[in-house]
């Protein structure tokens, strides 16, 4: 291969280091209107009276939307007002909308609203939720619209249930010997991008609606503005420019909602909301959060007999994405096993807490922390070596997944592969845990993780390829370039497909979903495979016109003809050729006689054979293929104070086929990054009316500069058969098995089970000793 | 953002080695005034109270976190932001060792570095820990930022 695997330099590198690379909120216009939010300080309470007489009385003001009665939304099931109408729901949640001339003005009116509520009691945790006599957080869940195959529970807190059913449980519980049962706890915690949310929203005169926005899902938008507001969907554009960072918190649909409402009340001018870092991490939707329980059994050689999951996630206060999150931790509900009998009810609580987002995993890094944290369990109680216990049950050709899809060499990574080079890695053998002085220990822990992607079934990708007349060619992808690379990931593909320098491929960065072809959502590390896969057919397609149109003037078969080095030869004698550039606009005879015009290729590709899960098995084919990797942390560990540092942190990860690899290892080590971020210090605190208490990057504190452990990755690879080039995806995956290999490593160091995150050094005080802290 | 509409008045700033007019009020901070009047949008809004560092900017070769200053006070001071770098060796290092991703944080980080190399060109570890604890970048682990700055910092010997 001549470009794939390269670390080729990405296409917008000089952008982002000279400070072109445009954003949002870079997007400078006058004149422009700017809304500001006013949010909920309660979690659940009803809104009495909204004063907003001060509030008009200050100059510039020049409409406030509150009180008003907009349409339901939500993606799956339509339960969330755009602003709160008669209550509130969540702790941030938007109660009004201020339009102003400036952001200064917007904002000193905001402050002089006035509403009053009346506190109502909270729901402030799943376990809460799922009490039979908890507060409803939704009392009419059933007169809400919602999609198909949703399933919410009348008169209780349940938006919706996933339930599997795999194999025969009475019969796996016979052949268990040694069991563990443990309960799981975490809340949410937030995405913190560091480009706050950002929307402008125009409608023009003729009625279009102009939207730019800071999103991993414009053609979404675009779907979700007419579902919602009935506007003609052609008549609906969504600008994309670059995205300072997303992690699935800018795939939900809300603050553009909130910017159409906006400029729908001064007739259609140009309003800009940008959220403020508060906004951003409570107002805007959120890491979801879990509350579990389960029972894991196997018989004396370690062979895993049966599972018994409960898991109950954090939707907060409207279902939203938070289903479809519940729904993909069922899919995926075990480690990557062979596992028989598996009960597992995946349910998506409704609580007072800010509600859900995708996060980066999609509830894997969620779902494996119990999982991988109680196979450790398993075998400390066995006293099997956790890494045996891994290989022995690991998951191979021939074996079922939790959805009883058959698991081939194609749609499932090698897992044993990664865990034994993990072992070597991690130096296990000599030894897992080391006293190294009178207070410290140094410990390891490992963990397996899979992942596949539970999106829409007949999610697709377009891609358009248009030549210059010099014969270089631009890409035109829906794809959102959030930070991963893949447009220029999709170059490389092309240079590699047609045998051209990558330096000749120019990429349109943004997204216009009038000139740019679908791109379902720019999520589930889904990029380069669907992407990928629909480049490689434009690329055919070009291919074909350019040797039809060669075969024509070069008098011969279009089958002996090839393409590539800027040529369409002769496969014979390459020496008979016409250069791209001079056929791609066309071909002239000498006479002026023309034909031809400029060469477009299109592809498309649509997810194949994916199917909705069965309602009371959950049988069915979730997606296209299973990443899987094997992880591992190594910590010092003080024995006084409980505080630890992460030393080392390791990942091997079946990509398939690596395609950039300064790209794919960037993705696995910033997933890392963030997962022991998430681990190990990340969540909301929640007061017990259900408050947060730090809304900021001060005091929510994101791993920073020199924090960071020594990060090692190797890659296997498995090709995936009608994957691009083999490769899988690889997005989330260096994020998911954090927690668990973090809780694991750090149990181990404690000799306490650590079932709760963050991994706090309170906490594993707490569970230690069995401190209570009631300051709260 | 400015949070008062009080009183404006002309002043020109030193920004990137131009004298540049604008029409602030005291209140407006640096950031704002960069963006809006002067369209440099390479300094980035993260969270307005110096927790982020993605507004970072050099005032006379010190790293200044832009929306934690005034305009008024960097009057007669030398400012340089993202757009005033050209080809310097710390941007052509973060391209190369791939120490950016989304990009966003990326100019603060840049601003911060750079004025670290010309300050303390035999950083020690602890010194540029020190330095970059002040901006976050969500994206990468910090590895390949610790690359592209040592990588920098190493060739100065």
């Amino acid at each position: 291969m001549e470009t794939i695997g390269k670390s080729i330099i990405r296409k917008e590198a000089l952008d982002k280091v000279t400070g072109t690379a445009k954003y949002t909120s870079d997007h400078l216009s006058l004149p422009m209107l700017h809304a500001k939010m006013v949010i909920s300080p309660y979690a659940h309470a009803n809104i009495t009276h909204i004063d907003l007489s001060e509030a008009w009385k200050i100059p510039g003001v020049r409409a406030i939307l509150a009180g008003e009665k907009f349409p339901l939304t939500g993606e799956e099931i339509r339960d969330r007002p755009p602003i709160a109408y008669d209550k509130v729901r969540y702790c941030g949640e938007v109660v009004a909308v201020i339009v102003a001339d400036s952001p200064a003005i917007a904002k000193r009116a905001s402050s002089l609203i006035k509403v009053n509520y009346e506190p109502l009691p909270v729901v402030n945790s799943p376990n809460q939720a799922y009490e039979n006599n908890a507060p409803v957080v939704h009392e009419n869940i059933d007169s809400y619209e919602r999609i198909k195959n949703v399933y919410p529970e009348v008169n209780t807190n349940i938006a919706n249930r996933t339930k599997i059913r795999k194999g025969d449980m009475e019969l796996g519980w016979q052949r268990t010997e040694i069991v563990v049962e443990a309960d799981f706890s975490f809340s949410p915690s937030d995405h913190a991008a560091m480009e706050t949310r950002c929307v402008i929203a125009e409608i023009r005169e003729d009625e279009t609606v102009v939207i730019t926005s800071s999103s991993q899902s414009p053609f979404m938008i675009k779907k979700l503005l007419h579902v919602y507001f009935h506007i003609d969907i052609g008549k609906i554009v969504v600008n994309v420019p670059l995205v300072g960072g997303a992690y699935g918190g800018k795939a939900s649909v809300q603050l553009e909602l909130i910017a159409y409402l906006a400029s729908k009340a001064v007739h259609g001018r140009k309003v800009k909301i940008l959220n403020s870092r508060e906004e951003d991490l409570i107002t805007s939707p959120v890491h979801i959060g879990l509350d579990a329980t389960i029972k894991l059994g196997c018989s004396r050689d370690g062979v895993l007999q049966a599972a018994e999951i409960l898991y109950l996630f954090d939707g907060g206060a409207y279902s939203d994405k938070a289903v479809d999150i519940s729904r993909a931790g069922a899919v995926d509900c075990t480690g990557p096993y062979r596992i028989n009998n598996i009960q597992c009810d995946a349910l998506c609580m409704y609580t007072n807490h800010p509600y859900a987002a995708p996060f980066r995993g999609f509830g894997h890094s969620e779902v494996m922390f119990v999982f991988e944290r109680t196979m450790d369990m398993l075998a400390k109680k066995l006293k099997m070596d956790p890494i045996e216990l891994r290989l022995i049950n690991a998951i191979k050709p021939g074996d079922t997944t939790p959805t009883q899809l058959a698991v081939n060499k194609s749609n499932v990574g090698n897992v044993s592969e990664c865990i034994l080079k993990l072992k070597k890695i991690m130096n296990w053998d000599e030894g897992s845990i080391k006293q190294v002085s009178n207070t410290k220990v140094r410990s390891k822990g490992i963990c397996c993780t899979w992942k596949n992607s539970t999106i829409d079934p007949d999610a697709s990708s377009g891609v358009t390829l248009t030549f210059n007349p010099d014969g270089s060619i631009n890409i035109i992808s829906g794809v959102v370039e959030i930070g991963t690379g893949t447009k220029s990931v999709l170059a490389q593909m092309l240079a590699e497909k047609l045998k051209m320098d990558v330096r000749q491929i120019y990429v349109q960065m943004e997204v216009n979903t009038k000139s740019t072809p679908d791109h379902w959502k720019t999520v589930s590390s889904r990029g380069s495979f669907m992407a990928g896969r629909a480049l490689l057919n434009a690329a055919d397609d070009i291919i074909r016109q350019l040797k039809d149109l060669t075969a024509c003037i070069l008098r011969c078969s279009k089958v002996d003809l090839e393409v590539g080095l800027g040529k369409v030869y002769l496969k014979d004698t390459p020496d008979i050729f016409l250069n791209i550039k001079d056929i791609c606009y066309g071909y002239m005879y000498p006479n002026g006689n023309a034909i031809g015009g400029q060469i477009i290729g299109r592809g498309t590709y649509i997810q194949r054979r994916v199917t909705y899960l069965d309602p009371e098995t959950g049988a069915g084919n979730p997606g296209p293929e299973w990443t899987v990797a094997a992880q591992g942390i190594e910590l010092e560990f003080d024995l006084l104070d409980y505080t630890y540092n992460v030393i080392r942190a390791a990942t091997v990860v079946d990509v398939g086929k690596v395609l950039n690899e300064k790209t794919a290892l960037g993705q696995i080590i910033g997933g890392m990054s963030m997962g022991i971020s998430f681990a190990g210090r990340e969540t909301f605190q929640f007061d017990q009316a259900g408050r947060i208490l730090n809304p900021q990057l001060r005091t929510y504190r994101p791993l920073r500069y020199g924090e960071h452990p020594k990060y090692e990755v190797e890659f296997v690879e498995t090709p995936v058969i009608d994957g691009p080039y083999g490769a899988r995806s690889a997005g989330e995956h260096g994020l998911i098995g954090m927690p668990a290999a973090l809780a694991n490593s750090l149990s181990a160091a404690a000799e306490v089970d650590l079932n709760q995150l963050p991994l706090i050094p309170e906490l594993i005080w707490k569970t230690k000793e069995g401190a209570v802290d009631d300051s709260l | 953002m400015s949070l008062s509409e009080g009183m404006k008045h002309q002043f020109y700033l030193n920004v990137n080695q131009e004298e540049r007019s604008v029409v602030i009020s005291p209140s407006d901070i640096l950031l704002s005034v960069l963006r809006e009047q002067l369209g440099l949008t390479g300094s980035k809004p993260g969270c307005y109270n110096g927790d982020c560092g993605a507004c970072t900017i050099d005032i006379n070769g010190t790293p200044i976190k832009s929306c934690l200053m005034l305009a008024i006070e960097a009057i007669d001071k030398n400012i340089t932001t993202i757009e005033g770098l050209k080809d310097t060796p710390i941007q052509k290092s973060f391209v190369e060792h791939f120490a950016f991703q989304c990009g966003y944080c990326t100019p603060g980080f840049i601003m911060n570095c750079n004025a670290l190399i010309q300050k303390h060109p035999n950083a020690s570890d602890e010194v540029i820990e020190e330095w970059l604890e002040s901006n976050i970048c969500r994206c990468t682990g910090y590895k390949e930022i610790e690359e592209a700055v040592k990588s920098v910092l190493h060739s100065n010997k």
